[in-house]
């Protein structure tokens, strides 16, 4: 167990001041997000162009620091992206907080990896993992089009 | 039983967590359990297992004994008239289901009314909402106030011609409010209302008096009680367990079974269909003998002090807020810190072996009205004391470092 590791400085900065913590003019998908067992919610809205790529996204919710930084994080970071990078860098993320010990996409640069990474400090705290992975899974939900609302008590 | 050494009775606190000395401050939740009952379960299970009320055999009739002892010793706790007012189930989920289930099927009909309050924890409006859905009825919320509490006069508020049933909590499990339950079934009875209570938080902190009460049903937890899972207790009047219809249908709860037609068995097998939970039942005697031997009256004493040190540490601590403040208090605690999400508290605190709650505790009724979506919740057993308080103040703080708070 390492606290100093959970909530690293940038962690503690995302949650206080989030970015793209929004609604965008203009979205054109968006999907809801909730986990029942401690009651964090999110709202990730996109904006996609014509070939489904990112034009901008960002996020309203409430949650824990590592909820917020998370969402904070993803936005910041698949902002125009391509619609094949997206669904890499999630399938990626979602692999290294369930069981791999790195990022393996060569899409993000190191810097942004090393961003990411911070958040591998939930690995440790299985209650916690899904505070990390709520924004995540409702991005894909949005992506898929798909109208139900996310809820973590479905996935593994 | 001298309740300040009463922690070496427990040997859950012999462990470590997280190489730090365990705080258990998560008892509202469930309550840690004492050798006696621990001990209790492998013995029965070592030297006198066998079903009950079924077989003639020696263990049968030994086993049938112990089972209806813990019936009346829980009957004499609680001061029920009868034993066969007590009725087992897997829990005081399953007791207040039962009374909504089959009360719901006999007395209750499109446009009638189910009064219950804000503070309830889902397991005492769930099951009035399947009602709702099934055959219309209404349920309407007796409003809390700021301090967290529901006063007689917002029960009184909401009664209508239409209340068929008034169902509370004895004791919030958020904001730690004792509700007038003796006022609230005098004035219910005036009406020829009956009165549920949901005394889940209550049976382990104050003195069950039936009698006194005078409600109509009382749901008890065991395993809140310093008594194992997956068992709990419904007490109800005689005369409503003799004209609700069964709960459940199976074995034991039979007189007669014909192909063209069942009759139900006497009281209390009526409502315990199956293979109860044999061992549960025969170690819950212990718990009651455990809380018999401290003296509910030591227990209340003991628990004012702690309830009164942890609102005077946690109030002078900046940026920590108190959730509600109700004039009649039992051992719960909620609070926020300004800037820092209870889970993260939560977090924070369990690595310094300080284990409470945080979320909606099953109360998002509350945390909606309260306009929070989650608060952190400390709650005290017989085995707190104050330095247990004192280590959860300065696990605070390091959470308020961590977090760049003063």
């Amino acid at each position: 167990m390492n606290l100093k590791e959970l909530y690293q400085e940038i962690i503690l900065d995302h949650g206080k001041n989030p970015h793209n913590l929004k609604k965008i003019e203009n979205f054109n998908k968006d999907a809801q997000g909730y986990n029942p067992l401690c009651g964090d919610k999110v709202h990730v809205y996109l904006k996609l162009d014509d070939k489904r790529n990112i034009e901008d996204i960002s996020f309203e919710g409430t949650g824990c620091a590592i909820s917020i930084a998370s969402a904070s994080i993803m936005t910041d970071l698949l902002k125009n992206r391509k619609e094949n990078e997206v669904y890499e860098v999630v399938k990626d993320f979602l692999a290294m907080i369930k069981e791999k010990p790195e990022l393996s996409t060569k899409i993000l640069e190191e810097d942004e990896k090393t961003k990411l990474m911070c958040l591998s400090g939930v690995k440790q705290y299985p209650m916690r993992v899904k505070c990390a992975t709520l924004s995540w899974h409702t991005l894909t939900s949005a992506m898929d089009g798909k109208k139900k609302e996310i809820n973590t008590e479905k996935f593994d | 039983m001298n309740i300040d050494n009463i922690k070496r009775e427990f040997p859950i606190f012999n462990n470590k967590v997280h190489n730090n000395d365990l705080v258990y401050l998560d008892s509202a939740n469930s309550s840690q359990k004492p050798q006696i009952v621990i001990d209790r379960i492998y013995d029965f299970y070592t030297k006198e297992f066998s079903n009950v009320g079924r077989s003639v055999h020696y263990l049968a009739v030994a086993a049938t004994n112990l089972y209806e002892n813990t019936r009346v010793s829980v009957q004499k706790y609680i001061n029920a008239k009868d034993k066969n007012e007590i009725v087992f189930t897997k829990g005081a989920t399953e007791a207040i289901n039962l009374v909504a289930n089959t009360f719901g099927q006999k007395y209750l009909n499109e446009g009638d009314e189910v009064l219950i309050t804000e503070l309830e924890h889902h397991s005492n409006y769930v099951p009035w909402h399947y009602l709702r859905t099934s055959k219309g009825i209404k349920i309407e919320f007796a409003e809390a106030n700021e301090n967290g509490e529901v006063t007689l006069k917002s029960i009184e508020k909401k009664i209508t011609s239409k209340t068929k049933i008034i169902a509370v909590t004895h004791l919030s499990n958020v904001t730690g409010a004792i509700l007038p339950i003796k006022e609230i079934a005098q004035l219910a009875h005036s009406k020829k209302i009956p009165v549920l209570v949901d005394g889940c938080q209550s049976a382990p902190h104050l003195k069950l008096d039936m009698q006194d009460l005078d409600c109509d049903f009382y749901a008890i937890s065991c395993h809140k009680m310093y008594g194992p899972t997956g068992l709990g207790i419904l007490y109800a009047k005689k005369k409503w367990l003799e004209n609700l219809p069964p709960y459940q249908g199976g074995g034991g709860m039979i007189k007669e079974v014909k192909k063209e037609g069942i009759s139900y068995g006497e009281l209390p097998n009526k409502y315990e269909a199956g293979t109860m939970a044999t061992a549960q039942v025969v170690a819950f005697d212990q718990s009651i003998k455990f809380l018999e031997k401290i003296g509910i009256e030591n227990i209340i004493k003991h628990e004012k002090v702690l309830m009164d040190y942890g609102q005077e540490v946690l109030r002078k601590n900046n940026s920590v807020k108190l959730i509600g403040n109700p004039k009649e208090k039992g051992a719960v605690l909620s609070f926020t810190i300004e800037g820092v999400h209870p889970h993260d508290i939560a977090t924070i605190l369990d690595e310094d072996g300080v284990a409470i709650r945080a979320g909606h505790h099953c109360c998002q009724i509350l945390h909606e009205k309260l306009g929070l979506s989650a608060t952190a919740r400390v709650s005290f057993g017989v085995y707190n004391n104050k330095n247990d308080i004192d280590k959860l103040n300065s696990s605070i703080n390091k959470c308020k470092k961590i977090f760049n708070l003063k």
